[in-house]
């Protein structure tokens, strides 16, 4: 697709351009939040998971500043067409990246709690279910800096995964409860980590299904991949 | 869903069984050499709003003009391809242009009242086309004085010069004064572009009153009147017919990128 010619009012296209890029450092920040959030749970750095409660609240008014402009935008512009498209999807994205954001702190709070305990729990699922969700995250905030309907695509459909393995954290922390009452109080912990890292891929696919609105004009189906099974009856659990 | 939209989608449903008011057919107008509209199809759908859009220059004035026969006045100026109202084709040479011009009325930029009364000024196009005892005259200029929502506003001053009305009053007059020969089609060139926002928004009032019995045909270079008086708006460039879509779907996923530039500003 050929480049989109400038609009002819300069000052236009400037605010256009600050709000993509206020996105894209709320998208920068946001990803950087998650990251430590997970170094900080799989090496048990107190310091770390601290800082990244402390940096919540400028995620949060990452999100206040953003919507303030794409309001203004829309009250002065009133874009339309591809330009309406991308202010709108700005504002509903942002309020996404900054659930991410608090999902990402109530990470490193839990973080905080589990250092007391004994690592006595095996994390090798949620390690490769952390790292497919920080690849998700990242590529959805690279379709959206890119514009990228393709790739937006591709981490909706991604998403599938990560329920997968929610699934699998979720039995086998079942299991290790199960088996000694001693681990229930860490493996709840780890069970809400391991939800609001799926919480994150929710949110990611949110925001890949508004990156292809804003490029397309068209609407993901509705049919979206969500799959916690974790919360579909099953029998056998309940006899 | 939102009002505007449902009222749109109920419009497109309306499309497939309603009959277009006008069909346009592989319309082509020239104006001597210069090829004005270029092969123009395009449906006005009866009890909708259409917007013509497009930058000075692009036809829609042209096509506006053709509607109803306004460029027979001049000379060298010719139509070829069919335009048909209600079936019959309004471009044949027999065809009676004051009947046809009782039937699609016609507004323009400027306000361009009679030198007359108020009344006059209503009662003036009646006469020309029917003979209506005084009691139905005044029974006509009040209902199409109401119908542009200028009666309130004028009913005590009936016979006082229409020059002393304000800008927006002679333009709902203007307005009044060709809906009293209960046309069929109303053809509105730019009808605000002279006016102040409050003026504006009461004649943008009125086009959605007269939609319920008139077919409505706008060109406007204002995108969000287009936006918020059409149900349908059809962008013209260089003669040629663009995109003709709803107005929902034209200002938020236009199909064609010519269209997207044009009402984004990013065009040229």
């Amino acid at each position: 697709m050929p480049e989109d010619p400038k609009h002819i009012l300069s000052s236009f296209e400037a605010d256009l351009s600050r709000l993509r890029d206020m996105i894209a450092v709320m998208g920068g920040l946001v990803e950087t939040q998650l990251a430590d959030a997970i170094n900080a749970l799989l090496n048990r750095d107190a310091g770390l998971a601290a800082q990244v409660v402390e940096q919540d609240p400028k995620v949060d008014s990452e999100e206040r500043a953003i919507e303030q402009f794409a309001i203004r935008v829309l009250a002065l512009r009133q874009p339309v067409a591809d330009d309406l498209r991308h202010v709108v999807a700005a504002l509903k994205m942002t309020t996404d990246l900054e659930r991410i954001g608090d999902y990402a702190a109530n990470v490193a709070k839990r973080t905080l709690v589990l250092n007391h305990a004994a690592p006595s729990y095996p994390l090798a699922s949620l390690v490769q279910m952390s790292r497919l969700v920080q690849e998700n995250l990242k590529s959805t905030i690279d379709a959206i800096g890119e514009a990228d309907p393709v790739k937006a695509v591709s981490v909706w459909h991604a998403d599938q995964m990560i329920d997968d393995l929610y699934t699998t954290i979720f039995r086998e922390l079942i299991t290790y409860m199960m088996e000694d009452a001693r681990n229930i109080s860490a493996c709840t912990h780890l069970l809400f980590i391991a939800k609001n890292l799926e919480r994150i891929g929710d949110h990611a696919t949110n925001i890949a299904e508004l990156t292809y609105y804003a490029a397309t004009g068209e609407n993901l189906p509705e049919a979206r991949p969500r799959g916690d099974f974790s919360a579909s009856y099953t029998p056998s659990i309940n006899k | 869903m939102p009002d505007a939209v449902a009222r749109i989608e109920l419009a497109a449903d309306a499309e497939e069984v309603a009959p277009p008011r006008i069909s346009v057919r592989n319309l082509d107008f020239f104006y001597g050499e210069n090829h004005a509209l270029k092969s123009i199809w395009i449906d006005f759908l009866n009890r909708q709003t259409t917007a013509m859009i497009g930058p000075s220059g692009c036809g829609k004035s042209t096509l506006l003009r053709v509607l109803n026969r306004m460029y027979d006045l001049y000379p060298g100026q010719r139509a070829e391809g069919e335009v048909l109202l209600d079936g019959q084709n309004i471009l044949s040479p027999g065809l009676d242009l004051n009947r046809l011009r009782r039937r699609v009325g016609m507004v323009f930029q400027k306000p361009t009242p009679f030198p007359k009364s108020i009344y006059e000024n209503i009662a003036f196009g009646v006469r020309l086309h029917e003979r209506l005892s005084r009691t139905a005259m005044d029974e006509r200029v009040e209902w199409s004085l109401s119908r542009a929502a200028l009666w309130g506003e004028v009913k005590d001053k009936l016979h006082h010069s229409a020059l002393a009305l304000s800008g927006g009053q002679q333009q709902r007059l203007c307005i009044a004064r060709s809906i009293a020969v209960r046309p069929q089609v109303i053809l509105l060139d730019e009808p605000t572009s002279a006016l102040d926002p409050i003026s504006t928004l009461k004649i943008e009032e009125l086009i959605e009153e007269l939609k319920r019995d008139f077919t409505i045909i706008i060109v406007t270079h204002n995108m969000q009147q287009a936006g918020r008086c059409a149900d349908r708006v059809a962008f013209f460039y260089l003669g040629e017919l663009v995109e003709c879509a709803p107005a929902t779907q034209l200002f938020t996923a236009p199909r064609e990128r010519r269209t997207q530039e044009y009402i984004t500003g990013r065009f040229g």
